[in-house]
């Protein structure tokens, strides 16, 4: 049996990393037509922060330290999701792939990049640990499965040595620290790496890196979103003199029966 | 045909959020005509497993194996496997939290099978298998309709009261095939705090934000959560100054909650970390700036010093819980 170095000839480890657009953390939250889509109006959309500042920065550590050869970044969108994979490859990655088509049911973006990831074969598939606009969290075990591969999630320090990840991950109520061989999927977030700025030289760079444009596999959506609502607003606040913490208490008990 | 329910336990005792998640399942099953089978994976024991009936569980398959007592995805996603498969599982049912989020996704993937994560509602079978959800770190919601033939929910922890009932279930052997490549994922260490509550489970928490000035204040929180039997919670600069772990963190880009009571102390009430709250049942807010946009989103407010107030409110409690 072939050992992990010769299995995985660490001479060409190649990571790709999921990333996606996502609105700024800022947005104020608005539908469209009957409640049935998300209004773009007026928003700004931002690199996933997950992916952007602990998958991404992680795996170009991971190629300045010599550990991984070739850092390529992916994402299942339609052209407007170009502006936001310039600005990922302007922190690094030698190559982005955009795989063109709508990305609304988890299933058919995993899938789409499976299908992608089996025509390159990658040895690590770095993901954030979810997305802050659906908030799903899925497509990095989904990848996984789909490349009958191991899954690592949560993590918050990724290591590589010798074809040996080393994962400290977040467990209910604490962490662990786990070892798998590559091939290997790991959803990341803080603690893996610290976020970067791109510079000048990156920003120039990146216009000019390759970003491929791949029809997508004939994948059917699996669900849909049909309505969208937004959280009842409160219906007004109470204020309790700060003297009279007695009364605050007796209000959650008898009131809000929440102690 | 079956609601499967994976059910999670610590040293054999079911989480109380797993009890959740099968009363969750059992209303399903009920609606469409069918019965829930829960899945116990690893050592559990047999009076334990059949309390589940109490929530809702008609059986309980239980597979064991040395190498289940720790967590590990693909080897419980093959049990989760075979279980759907002697069952005719039609909906699979977990949990929102570290174990459901990497076991679900590839169960959904293998059974080709629609997922809906973080469900908040049960399915509206009446417009397809509409289930609804949060979205935008709890901005907002969404309306999912699967549309496969088996659907895959994790429940959002806290989400439904638990009542229990009568009932027991039935405890069957579920023997299972598993490959060397599913336990290839070594578990190093461990380190888990004793005695906390877990933050995603907790129905009380106590939060923190830039307003308590530095970390050495923390004792009034603390003694606060202590006295309620409260998690402790932060807000992003907090966990970003180090003041405290970053597992305290809550907000769009840290940790979503829904206790039934959230108290925030000195966090002014940026949408980011109304985001990762506002699913909370009561909300009290203590800040000394009237100003602050938190009590636009609280339920109580209280406008002051938090070194003085939060004191007073765990004196409070104590007095309240002496009665």
């Amino acid at each position: 049996m072939p050992s992990v170095l010769e299995a995985h000839n660490i001479e060409f480890m190649k990571i790709l990393v999921c990333i996606c657009p996502v609105p700024d953390t800022t947005t104020k939250i608005a539908f469209a037509d009957n409640n049935t889509h998300f209004s773009t109006q007026g928003v700004t959309f931002i690199l996933n922060p997950y992916d952007e500042w602990y998958g991404i920065v992680r795996a170009l550590e991971l190629k300045e330290s010599g550990v991984a050869t070739d850092v390529h970044l992916v994402t299942v969108g339609k052209a407007d999701a170009e502006p936001v994979i310039r600005k990922a490859l302007a922190l690094g990655g030698d190559e982005a792939i955009r795989i063109d088509t709508d990305s609304n049911d988890t299933y058919m973006v995993a899938a789409q990049i499976a299908e992608y990831a089996k025509t390159v074969g990658y040895d690590l598939v770095l993901c954030g640990k979810e997305s802050i606009d659906y908030n799903n969290g899925s497509v990095g075990a989904m990848v996984a499965e789909l490349l009958d591969m191991n899954y690592i999630g949560f993590a918050t320090k990724i290591d590589i040595a010798g074809g040996v990840a080393t994962v400290k991950r977040e467990i209910e109520g604490g962490e662990e620290t786990d070892s798998c061989s590559l091939p290997l999927v790991i959803s990341c977030q803080k603690g893996v790496a610290e976020a970067r700025i791109p510079n000048m030289r990156g920003i120039m760079a990146a216009r000019t890196k390759p970003l491929k444009v791949v029809p997508p596999a004939a994948i059917d959506a699996l669900s849909s979103i049909v309505a969208y609502e937004l959280p009842p607003a409160k219906s007004g606040v109470k204020m309790i003199a700060a003297e009279n913490m007695d009364e605050l208490v007796h209000l959650l008990h008898t009131e809000a029966k929440v102690i | 045909m079956s609601v499967l329910v994976l059910v999670e336990h610590s040293g054999g005792i079911f989480k109380k959020k797993s009890l959740e998640a099968v009363q969750y399942a059992a209303n399903i099953a009920k609606a469409t005509g069918t019965a829930v089978t829960a899945v116990a994976v690893g050592d559990a024991d047999n009076a334990n497993m059949q309390a589940l009936g109490q929530y809702g569980a008609t059986k309980v398959l239980h597979t064991t194996d040395a190498r289940l007592n720790e967590f590990n995805s693909r080897a419980y996603t093959r049990v989760m496997l075979a279980a759907a498969q002697k069952e005719g599982a039609k909906v699979i049912v977990g949990l929102h939290d570290t174990v459901g989020k990497a076991v679900t996704p590839r169960l959904a993937a293998r059974l080709k099978a629609g997922l809906v994560a973080g469900a908040v509602s049960y399915p509206d079978l009446s417009k397809g298998f509409v289930v609804k959800k949060n979205v935008f770190s709890g901005k907002a919601f969404a309306f999912v309709n699967v549309t496969s033939d088996i659907k895959v929910i994790t429940l959002m922890p806290n989400t439904f009261p638990v009542v229990k009932g009568e009932g027991a279930a039935t405890v069957e052997n579920l023997d299972v095939t598993f490959d060397d490549k599913d336990f290839s994922v070594k578990v190093v260490e461990t380190s888990k705090a004793s005695g906390s509550v877990p933050l995603s489970e907790a129905e009380l928490v106590v939060s923190g934000g830039r307003g308590m000035k530095g970390p050495e204040n923390w004792y009034v929180l603390e003694a606060l959560a202590k006295e309620l039997g409260a998690a402790l919670a932060c807000s992003r600069p907090v966990a970003d100054s180090h003041w405290r772990p970053h597992n305290e963190h809550v907000g769009q880009t840290g940790g979503t909650i829904r206790p039934n009571l959230y108290i925030a102390v000195g966090i002014s009430g940026a949408i980011q970390h109304l985001a990762g709250v506002n699913g909370s049942k009561t909300i009290v807010v203590i800040n000394k700036d009237p100003e602050a946009p938190f009590f636009k989103a609280a339920d109580y407010g209280v406008l002051g010093d938090a070194m003085e107030i939060v004191p007073r409110l765990t004196e409070a409690v104590k007095k309240f819980k002496g009665n």
